[in-house]
């Protein structure tokens, strides 16, 4: 037991990420949370939800589509959004690709996680969202790491790590100039074994691929990635049946899949405990070049 | 299997060390050595590593995250990292401590209650290690640990470590610093970090990562003064009308009579709510939304408290600033405060004094630049409700934003009315 008047990690985690919510709704005009369906956007949904409770969400959550889906997340998606009573944006990446504003991948496995870029911005400006709440944490990646929670965009979309407001105590500077953004994200301080902990202690439910399950999949230069018809096998290579689970939900053309027996929560607590390899391991998009995720998010990625 | 059970606390600590004294390699160790690195980080560093041109695992290549800063081999920015073991939860806020970057170690050390501050045994007590301890008070971070390090280059000297010990300890009490503990280290080699070294059987103390798993968390956290600001109201209905905000510090229960400022409007709490349903009680740092016996006009930028205890209320402050931004202070110029949930335009009417960091000596000033600190007088366009930083952390520290450029310029900690005796040693500064 702790002494009275004592928070454990999890709740001390959770009131943080509340009280940023809660600043999001009062210093901007029109926010938006992003939500992919992963793990992680659906805590913070779920803190959401907490942080206006008994009121409901007052803004909207958005859906980028890369169209490259596991589909049980799109199930998952659409019954989490309307038990939480909330209005769902979808936009689409393939609407981008259609109109011109940006063009396929070429290659064996084209990857749409870029694309997205294109298709959040198109949004942000049509839509005249001021701030999107996202679900990075700042153990994902080393370029997160330094990443504010309130973090400024320009008038482009970009990032610039080099000149980011300071972050003192909990005091969040909101303040922007016109066709300016914030992206805010409020489990910053949260490490993926919080996520799962969290998820276990307040009974969530996740889309069915974070467990184990029969797959078929192809082994590409270390990654597991699953058969979909986005994915054209190159020379020896073939597909095989091995009992995986996804640790993250993305484009299913480049999300890695594990190895894994890991059928329920606990399992995968355990898992992840004992695991050797970072959740963003099995991202191939990750992997192109070492400062692969700076590069992206100076130019606006999530 | 790490923190599997709800009591687990967390620990937030900042690291502060000079650009050679080896911060990144103790940071990198600590995760080493409490096996936080995942096989796929440590291929990656091992990588990096060879491409450097180095044979061992460069281990201060966990922690310098931007491509920028790899390539300049200096750290450059507020870096946090994550790590726990079966005790405790750890945050690092990894902050450079390169001359220029001042502003990234206060910002670093804003939420830090422990800071770790490095010495190079060979170089002793350096301008920059008395600069990193004065920031430490300034912001109260109620322990400090003086990791002194490189002892393997010294020959593990025991005299080498008491004299920089006691050099050390002669400065911090000026400061009122007094939760200190000095730990003889080799971050390159392992001593003492999280294994205990065979090279020190003059040492009796504790590993650094014995001391970070033992020593008391939430000791800076008021638990005395009950102060709510206001972030929102939560209106779903005419039925309910809830006052969320994040609990400053100290605890409220259903019951207490409680007084809105600035309204001066009083009433009692009817209900303490969350999601999972009404509390009884609640305490700092939990966010909550209470409901009160009587309908008063509260909104955002509104305090709730105790009605037998209330804050300082002013539209003149006193307060110690960090000036965070190339662009200079310019007096009687307004600026916006950010206090809590209130924002009010602010302007520094004079400047009491300068404080040199590096040596605690006042001077006449009537600029402010980048990287000073400064006693200041200020005055707001409406009161804020406030105590000294010394008491309070949560009610006690605000920003300043540039009206133009919206960029955060300045960091504050508020002092005590003057009036006011027994403001305690934040005078000492």
């Amino acid at each position: 037991m702790l002494p009275s008047y004592r928070l454990p990690n999890l709740r001390l985690l959770e009131a943080e990420a509340i009280a940023i919510i809660r600043e999001v709704a009062a210093q901007f005009e029109n926010p938006a949370l992003l939500f992919s369906g992963g793990k992680d956007s659906i805590v913070v949904a779920h803190l959401a939800r907490k942080a206006f409770h008994p009121g409901k969400i007052p803004f909207p959550l958005m859906h980028v589509d890369t169209g490259h889906n596991f589909q049980e997340t799109l199930d998952y998606r659409d019954s989490f959004v309307k038990d939480l009573g909330a209005r769902l944006i979808v936009k689409y990446v393939q609407d981008s690709i259609d109109q011109g504003r940006c063009a396929e991948e070429a290659g064996p496995n084209p990857s749409r996680n870029g694309l997205q870029t294109v298709t959040l911005l198109d949004a942000i400006e049509e839509l005249k969202f001021d701030a999107c709440i996202g679900g990075a944490r700042r153990d994902e990646e080393k370029a997160r790491a330094k990443e504010r929670v309130f973090s400024h965009r320009d008038a482009f979309g970009q990032w610039d790590p080099k000149n980011q407001r300071p972050e003192l105590w909990n005091i969040y500077n909101g303040r922007k100039n016109l066709g300016e953004h914030f992206r805010v994200f409020p489990i910053s301080n949260w490490t993926e074994l919080d996520v799962w902990q969290y998820i276990k202690l307040e009974k969530l439910e996740l889309p069915s691929i974070y467990f184990s399950h029969k797959r078929t999949v192809v082994n590409r230069d270390g990654t597991l990635l699953a058969q979909c018809p986005f994915i054209t096998l190159k020379r020896n290579e073939k597909w095989e049946e091995r009992i995986v689970r996804f640790r993250t939900v993305g484009d299913a053309s480049c999300t890695g899949a594990v190895e894994s027996t890991a059928s329920n929560i606990d399992d995968i607590i355990t898992e992840i405990s004992a695991s050797r390899i970072t959740e963003r391991g099995g991202r191939a998009d990750d992997r192109r070049t070492e400062a692969a995720m700076e590069e992206r998010k100076k130019q606006g990625y999530f | 299997m790490h923190h599997h059970d709800d009591t687990i606390e967390l620990l937030r600590f900042s690291t502060c060390g000079s650009v050679d004294d080896g911060k990144s390699t103790l940071i990198g160790r600590l995760l080493y050595d409490s096996k936080a690195l995942h096989e796929d980080t440590i291929a990656a560093i091992d990588r990096s590593s060879k491409r450097a041109g180095k044979e061992e695992l460069d281990l201060s290549l966990v922690t310098d995250g931007l491509k920028d800063e790899r390539e300049q081999g200096i750290t450059i920015d507020v870096a946090y990292r994550y790590f726990s073991t079966p005790k405790r939860r750890f945050i690092i806020a990894d902050t450079p401590g390169h001359e220029q970057y001042t502003r990234n170690m206060i910002t670093g050390a804003s939420t830090a209650e422990l800071a770790i501050i490095l010495i190079d045994a060979r170089k002793g007590v350096l301008v920059q290690s008395r600069r990193h301890a004065i920031l430490a008070s300034l912001l109260r971070i109620p322990h400090l640990i003086v990791a002194i390090n490189k002892m393997d280059l010294v020959g593990w000297d025991e005299k080498i470590y008491n004299d920089i010990r006691a050099e050390f300890t002669d400065f911090a009490a000026r400061l009122g610093l007094s939760d200190l503990d000095f730990i003889p280290m080799s971050a390159l080699n392992g001593d003492n970090v999280v294994d205990r070294s065979t090279s020190t059987p003059w040492y009796q103390g504790p590993t650094l990562m014995y001391k970070l798993e033992t020593v008391a968390v939430g000791t800076s956290r008021n638990m005395e003064n009950f102060r709510l600001p206001v972030q929102r109201v939560i209106r779903p209905d005419l039925d309910y009308r809830g006052f969320a905000g994040q609990i400053a510090s100290g605890v409220v229960k259903v019951g207490d009579k409680i007084v809105s400022l600035p309204s001066g409007k009083q009433s009692t709490v009817k209900s303490i709510d969350t999601y999972e349903g009404s509390h009884p009680e609640a305490f700092t740092p939990q966010s909550v939304s209470i409901t009160l016996n009587d309908e008063i006009d509260s909104s955002r930028g509104d305090m709730l408290v105790h009605a037998h205890d209330v804050p300082h209320q002013s539209q003149e402050v006193t307060t110690t600033l960090c000036w965070l931004n190339e662009k200079a202070l310019v007096l009687n110029r307004p600026y916006w405060m950010r206090h809590n949930s209130r924002e009010v335009k602010a302007m520094v009417s004079s400047i009491d004094f300068r404080l040199d960091i590096n040596t605690l000596d006042r001077h006449d000033a009537t600029e402010l630049k980048v990287n000073e600190v400064a006693r200041v007088r200020l005055r707001l366009s409406a009161p804020i409700f406030y105590d000294a930083y010394a008491r309070n952390r949560g009610t006690g520290s605000f920003v300043l934003v540039d009206t133009g450029s919206n960029v955060t310029i300045a960091a504050g900690m508020l002092a005590a009315p003057s009036t006011e005796p027994g403001q305690g040693p934040e005078f000492a500064i």
